[in-house]
């Protein structure tokens, strides 16, 4: 792997919490790398573990749930 | 006099969290609302707070929903930087006069994108962050403001003082300056008013004993929710201000401006302790490596899941709390820290050195409000606060006026929610009759059936000013929307969310024949709805819609990067495309409303409640499980500071019983209750049949009971007795009350114990009442209160003043060495161990009263269980939100109030009835309840009935039910459905889909990728 490998992250986020957490840092102006990608979800609860494995397959390096 | 119509709206001065409240439920059921707020937003106090206790929650975080309905709501009017003139009228017939002030920015044209802010060269200190921090002369008061319009602060601003600049004007591109804008006087019919106007923290410069103003490291406690805050001055690291270091120590002091005779503040504040164990908590996650030391007199932690928190607070986090009053703070020459000296106990003075000092302040009547109840000829106390009537704490000297909030009394934010609730069902049971006069109902336009068609998808990506487009190269955006499959139309725009642009969206709509719309903008948080409702009108079904977070998730984040942040829009704009092509429309269903209220509970709260819907113009059923109505107050014969109970809930039964509406079932129970919010179906057992009743509402009412102790020699000595009893006998043989020339009260008998932590909130100012009361029959008596501490909190601490200066003595024990009694013949004799002399100290009484703890009603867990309501901890049923849902449950269409919540006062069980009924008329008023179309919905055919989806729902929303033809399938309630969409996941066969989540339109999005 080369050094300028970046990992895409898909990240999917409760609406209630991370996702409008997620908009905070943003009001705040808080800087983070671009290679992050937000789904949003009413709930982490809607989560299967298909959309998982779908996001892998779409090409993603690292998947996060939060919420 | 003309007998017109009452108008049917409401004008609530004060958009802190209790006018907020009122707004919501006054808009809510039939009514217009009028929310007039002298700052440029509404939020007050609330929207500056870090955290709030004892759960710890985001103060912002909790508040943007409210601020988020407030906003959007049609009923409601808000008039920010205006204030209240004058009323005229009567009830029912007001004419509130009110100035607008003048801005200096049309708000009609204001879409609040900042970029004047962004420019303007003066820089002034913040005073939302207590001028830790600085903001411009143009400005909102914080990010989330409502609404968000900017304003100009003339004392500062270079053209106001110098009549030069104008660089906000020009760079303006929706030209909303107006420097020559003027005050604007209008004139609101209304019907009632609501005074809601908060209130001011007490001034720190006042004790300058204490250094706030001279030594840099004192700051108030509302200064440190700012400093703690990740959206505050220091981003939420904790800081020194003479010189940005981390402190390794912390001091809180007490009482700053609160029980203090020497400047004139004799109250308890009420929220201080929690509030400073809460900053300590929080201290301590922020940094664990700090010292965080209270310095308080007694800790109040008076209210529903205070005692837990407070013991967490010293036990877990290792807060240390100190009881001493500090009489000065003092700075350590050569260094930056302050010395502090105190006395613990009968030890000697000591003298420790802290980094930082915060001084709990007190809460103040605020000066405007107290101008404006002047001008309204509203009578206030001493100390600025609204007089009210004993019982009724909503109620004003001038009928039609209601308060609610701190302007009645310092409370905690539970509290002024539910007063807020109260004082709105004050205010629509007077105009019951005009409800829905005044509310504006939206005109629906025919909906395109698009249905069949392949997708045409319009995308809209905004500039918003500079904010996106300083960053992101949004044409460069739009062109590539252009390029993606099923897009017929992309463009750029300066704001998607101006009123001109809305007018584009729909023309483009109607000319390019769209059925699918895409803004790339902002967050849906906040302007989903606008767009939602922009389709609407332009007859497209609103969930045909699609927001790209390229602001808050985007050019925000990513400022240094904007080669990065453009392709990340188009991944953005790419998702939202490919998932907007799989979007469905959806349509928000309505269902009938039963309207009768049930009422579980025929005590003080049940009457209170039962009457007030009545007085609303809807039937109630009132169930008592005893063959009586009354309950607790029946006796209690007089209340601290005025009322008499007894008698009070004696008119009340002659009213309930009398009334037409309500209907009293005694001596009867709750067997079985079915059906969800709006219409449900229960079973009452009463003289041994059974009655069906169908209501719309559930308020549960259920009260509590004095605890009978199995200590102190209670039922084995005749001259033990228990604090009510004690009171009985002073009211009903007061002769036989003054042969006892020695009176001993013991406090926290079956409170805040391991078993049973939590305070009763009520038994410090009983004993104070009771004791003033014996000094009135027999002077000469001598009364002695053991007690923990005295948490005669807000006003009541008048009653502790008024008790100490009659000579009642004080004697303060810790639980680990709880007071002895023993009997010597028809006396007692007490030996405890006075925490404060250190020392042992015997006593002997002719009385010995025992402040006995308020507990749940024995039945209430059995209630629960056919309810599916759940308790707390302590027996008492739990509310949907301790902070800013007190009086509802989290189950839709269930309400609850008074001792079923947790131990009150008989005042705060009447606001709190109301309060409950308040919240009830907000479904109980409507004809039919609209739920949003964002739902579950079981395809028969895959569903093989294995239940999971039962199992994981929390809502039971999802049920597993025998449909026609006697097969079993899962079966939602719609009314219930959360639109969480747990059950998705949990269903094996993907027979449960979540409509506009569905399997398909989340995968779309990820493939989008």
């Amino acid at each position: 792997m080369s050094d300028t490998f970046e990992p895409k992250i898909v990240a999917f986020l409760c609406n209630w919490c991370a996702y409008a957490g997620a908009d905070l840092a943003g009001v705040a102006r808080m800087q983070y790398p671009t290679n992050v990608r937000l789904i949003r979800l009413m709930c982490t609860g809607r989560i299967n573990h298909a959309f998982l494995l779908n996001a892998f397959r779409a090409g993603a390096d690292g998947v996060m749930v939060s919420g | 006099m003309r007998k017109a119509q009452k108008i049917g709206a409401v004008t609530v001065v004060g958009g802190g969290i209790s006018g907020i409240q009122s707004a919501l439920d006054i808009a809510n059921s039939g009514f217009k609302v009028y929310l007039v707020e002298e700052q440029p937003s509404v939020g007050g106090i609330m929207a500056r707070l870090d955290k709030t206790f004892p759960t710890n929650d985001c103060s912002s975080c909790m508040m943007g929903p409210k601020l988020v309905e407030l906003a959007n709501h049609p009923n409601i009017e808000i008039l920010a930087y205006s204030e209240l003139l004058d009323v005229k009228g009567e009830p029912g017939h007001f004419q509130a006069t009110v100035r607008k002030k003048a801005r200096a920015v049309d708000p009609e044209k204001c879409v609040g994108c900042g970029i004047c802010a962004s420019k303007c060269p003066t820089k002034v200190p913040d005073p939302f962050n207590g001028g830790l921090s600085e903001r411009r002369a143009i400005y909102v008061p914080f990010p989330q403001a409502v609404p968000l319009v900017y304003t100009i602060d003339k004392e500062h601003c270079r053209y106001f003082t110098k009549g030069k600049c104008r660089i906000c004007e020009k760079l303006c591109k929706n030209k909303a300056i107006r420097y020559d804008q003027e005050d604007e006087i209008v004139t609101l019919d209304t019907g009632a008013v609501i005074l809601a106007g908060g209130f001011e923290p007490f001034d720190a410069r006042r004790k300058a004993e204490y250094g706030y103003g001279l030594w840099p490291n004192v700051v108030t406690s509302l200064d440190y929710e700012r400093i703690l805050s990740a959206a505050g001055p220091f981003q939420g690291h904790i800081q020194r201000l003479s010189d940005g270091k981390t402190p390794d120590r912390i001091a809180w002091i007490q009482c700053v401006g609160s029980r203090d005779s020497s400047i004139g503040q004799d109250y308890c504040s009420s929220v201080c302790c929690m509030y400073a164990t809460k900053q300590a908590m929080i201290t301590k996650e922020h940094e664990r490596h700090i010292d965080t030391t209270i310095f308080f007199i007694d800790m109040r932690a008076q209210g529903k899941g205070f005692d837990r928190f407070y013991e967490r607070a010293r036990d877990e986090y290792g807060v240390r709390y100190v009881r001493s009053m500090i009489s000065r703070v003092v700075p350590v020459p050569e260094t930056d820290r302050l010395q502090i000296s105190y006395v613990e106990g009968s030890q000697s003075p000591k003298q420790e050195e802290f980094d930082m000092v915060v001084l709990s302040v007190g809460l103040c009547a605020h000066p405007s409000t107290i101008g404006l109840a002047g001008r309204l000829g509203i009578d206030v106390d001493a100390q600025g606060f609204c007089v009210t009537d004993p019982l009724d704490f909503v109620a004003t000297s001038r009928p039609g006026i209601f308060v609610s909030g701190v302007f009645q009394g310092p409370k905690d934010i539970p509290d002024s929610v539910q007063q807020g609730s109260s004082a709105a069902a004050a205010s629509t049971a007077l105009l019951s009759e005009a409800r829905g006069s005044l509310i504006h109902v939206p005109p629906r336009p025919e909906e395109k059936d698009v249905k069949g068609q392949k997708p045409r998808i319009g995308v809209f990506v905004c500039h918003c000013g500079i904010n996106i487009a300083g960053v992101v190269k949004v044409d460069e955006v739009a062109e590539y929307a252009m390029t993606l499959p099923g897009v017929e139309y992309a463009s750029n725009c300066m704001f998607a969310c101006s009123t001109d642009q809305q007018k584009e969206i729909k023309r483009v709509i109607e000319e390019k024949q769209l059925n699918r719309i895409v803004v790339a903008s902002c967050t849906p948080r906040t302007h989903e709805p606008l767009f939602r409702n922009t389709l609407r009108e332009a007859g497209l079904n609103p969930y045909l819609f699609e927001l790209a977070n390229i602001r808050e998730q985007d050019a925000w984040v990513h400022q240094n990067e904007p080669g990065s942040a453009t392709e990340k829009a188009k991944d953005l704009v790419r998702m939202a495309v490919s998932r907007s092509s799989l979007l469905e429309p959806l349509h928000d269903f309505s269902y009938e409303v039963v309207q009768r209220a049930l009422v579980i509970g025929g005590g003080l709260a049940g009457l209170t409640a039962a009457l007030s819907i009545a007085d609303q113009g809807f039937p109630v059923v009132l169930v008592e499980m005893t063959p009586e109505l009354g309950g607790n107050a029946r006796t209690v014969y007089y209340a601290q500071g005025g009322g008499k109970p007894a008698a009070h809930v004696e008119e009340l039964i002659a009213r309930a019983e009398s009334h037409p509406l309500i209907t009293v079932y005694k001596d009867a129970y709750v067997m079985s209750t079915m059906g969800s919010c709006g219409n449900f179906n229960t079973i009452l057992a009463w003289q041994g049949k059974h009655e069906e009743i169908q209501h719309g509402v559930t308020i549960v009412a259920t009260g509590g009971e004095e605890y009978k102790p199995d200590e102190y020699l209670y039922g084995q000595h005749p001259r033990v007795m228990t604090q009510r009893e004690f009171e009985s006998l002073l009211i009903n043989d007061p002769a036989r009350a003054a042969t006892f020339k020695k009176v001993t009260m013991i406090q926290c008998v079956g409170s805040r114990e391991p078993d049973n932590l939590y305070c009763s909130r009520i038994c410090c100012t009983s004993a104070m009442k009771n004791s003033i009361k014996l000094k009135e029959v027999n002077p000469g008596a001598q009364v002695s209160v053991l007690y923990r501490d005295i948490r005669t909190f807000g006003q009541r601490e008048m009653a502790y003043q008024e008790a100490r200066k009659r000579g009642v003595r004080f004697f303060r024990y810790e639980w680990e060495r709880k007071p002895e009694v023993k009997a010597d013949g028809d006396r007692l004799n007490i030996s405890m161990f006075d925490a404060n002399l250190e020392r042992q100290v015997d006593m002997d009484t002719d009385l010995l009263v025992l402040s006995a703890a308020v507990r749940p009603r024995a039945g209430c867990k059995q209630l629960s269980e056919v309810l599916r309501l759940p308790l707390d901890e302590d027996g008492f049923f739990l509310e949907a939100h301790l902070k800013l849902r007190p009086l509802d449950f989290a189950t839709a269409g269930y309400f609850l109030c008074g001792l079923a919540q947790g131990p009150k006062f008989a005042n705060e069980a009447i606001a709190q009835a109301r309060g409950a009924v308040s919240r009830a008329m907000t479904i109980l008023s409507q004809k039919e309840i609209v739920a949003e179309g964002v739902v579950t919905e079981v395809n028969p055919d895959l569903c093989r009935a294995c239940g999971e989806c039962e199992q994981t729902c929390l809502f039971a929303a999802i049920k597993v039910t025998e449909v026609e033809g006697g097969r079993k399938q899962a079966v939602v309630t719609q009314a219930l459905c959360t639109g969480c969409g747990a059950c998705n996941a949990a269903c094996p066969t993907g027979a449960a889909s979540l409509a506009h989540f569905r399997d398909k339109q989340v995968n779309a999005v990820i493939q989008a990728l």
